[in-house]
């Protein structure tokens, strides 16, 4: 599975697509995993762009989790932005926005996290 | 065939306090004041169709024993938590033609799928037979240790019934009470087993105590085949997704969301969420059951799945 990823100054952005169900999780985890390893305290900050996402089952959430716990673990700090409205409802029936910010933009959680990728993202568009 | 809830509260039993009940007390006549109920008639109406589940009734909080009708002169029961004792008085006031036979199925041991068993009156009368099948090969040793001085008085030796322990294994059918059941391995610290009781073409899996890891399709799908067509699924539905990965996870237990999803896959009819978290009120329970009717929505792809919340006195009928 690809994932589409963009820097943003120091901030990576990640925008998967299509579902995230057991038939795929598996393969997303391992495609999501060495981009992961870039997140770190002194690496960039990332933000999971989910608009491009349909629908996240609960093996996709776990994919999610474990992206969360190894980010924390490096120092590092995901956001998720952009959700669909039936994701944003599945993140919040499955208590994900407990671990999780979220915010409603790409931009508005570059925002939060860095003024340098705002400027970035703003200078591209 | 008909499926009666004596105990759907997991880990410890709980009870409402004085505080719980005044809290309904007063959201039901807040709620009656806003809707101008003045009088007998209306009063009746607003009770059936205003009130939610959770103002004018309660989910209870015995833990785990629910009852399967047989249509024979004997009793199904899985587990014998605090509900038991209920259960067992309601066996003692129907007895009719001799003494009862109760043939019981075991998840496991822990502590809340055995504690009404020493409260259980049938075990003190003469002639009962109780059968108590499980897949455990310390299901006698944990039966017997809890009756052990100083924990209770009466030790397991003077109980008056006939008390035998069959042994099941996983994966084989056996035929008990009429019905074909069927048990399986699920994650639980010790083991547990669910069963799947089929007769007359309808199923019934009871599914507790049991954590879904989600990183290994074949389990997922050894699950959905275990469930397969099932007219009700009583289900472990005790957490929300996000704690069974993390700060809950290994401890065994389940999710409305994994409930849900499985069921789908399986193509359940009814899936009953079933042993509640002990430190929820009505209130968080009903609400949990809302979302869950939510996710299903959301999520649906084929027929509707109907899903219910489990609570003491609960008779599902199939």
């Amino acid at each position: 599975m690809d994932i589409r990823n963009k820097i943003h100054g120091d901030v990576l952005v990640l925008s998967p697509e299509g579902r995230i169900d057991h038939a795929n999780s598996e393969e997303f985890r391992q495609a999501l995993k060495p981009l992961i390893e870039r997140c770190s305290e002194k690496g960039e900050r990332l933000v999971l762009d989910l608009a491009g996402v349909d629908y996240v089952s609960s093996a996709g959430l776990r994919c999610f989790m474990l992206a969360e716990k190894q980010a924390k673990s490096q120092g590092g700090t995901i956001v998720v932005a952009a959700m669909q409205p039936v994701v944003n409802e599945i993140f919040q029936i499955s208590r994900f926005t407990l671990v999780f910010e979220t915010f409603p933009t790409v931009r508005d959680a570059l925002a939060k996290l860095s003024p340098t990728a705002l400027k970035a993202f703003d200078a591209a568009r | 065939m008909r499926v009666r809830f004596w105990g759907t509260r997991g880990s410890i039993p709980v009870a409402l306090t004085s505080a719980d009940i005044r809290y309904k007390i007063e959201q039901a006549l807040a709620l009656a004041i806003a809707k101008g109920v003045d009088s007998a008639e209306k009063l009746q109406n607003f009770i059936e169709h205003d009130l939610g589940f959770s103002i004018s009734h309660t989910y209870g909080g015995h833990s785990p024993c629910v009852e399967i009708e047989t249509e024979r002169p004997e009793y199904l029961v899985c587990d014998l938590g605090s509900g038991a004792r209920a259960f067992g008085n309601r066996v003692m006031s129907r007895q009719e033609g001799g003494p009862p036979v109760i043939n019981v199925i075991m998840s496991h041991v822990h502590w809340d799928h055995i504690m009404g068993f020493p409260f259980f009156a049938p075990a003190y009368l003469p002639g009962a037979l109780i059968r108590i099948h499980g897949c455990h090969d310390v299901l006698e040793q944990a039966f017997r240790l809890q009756q052990s001085a100083p924990c209770f008085p009466v030790d397991f030796s003077r109980l008056a019934a006939d008390i035998e322990f069959v042994q099941l294994r996983a994966g084989s059918s056996y035929d008990v009470a009429g019905f074909k059941v069927t048990p399986k391995l699920q994650r639980h610290t010790g083991d547990s087993y669910g069963y799947r009781f089929e007769r007359g073409g309808k199923i019934v899996v009871y599914s507790t105590d049991s954590e879904h890891k989600l990183e290994d399709p074949r389990e997922t799908r050894g699950f959905v085949d275990f469930f397969r067509n099932a007219d009700l699924v009583i289900f472990d539905a005790m957490y929300s997704l996000l704690d069974t990965v993390s700060v809950k996870e290994d401890w065994g237990h389940s999710s409305n969301i994994v409930g849900v999803e499985m069921a789908q896959m399986a193509n359940v009819k009814h899936l009953c969420m079933f042993h509640h978290e002990p430190s929820f009120d009505d209130d968080r329970i009903e609400s949990v059951l809302n979302e869950t009717l939510r996710f299903e929505k959301l999520t649906r792809t084929q027929q509707p799945l109907r899903i219910t919340a489990a609570y003491d006195g609960m008779e599902i009928d199939l």
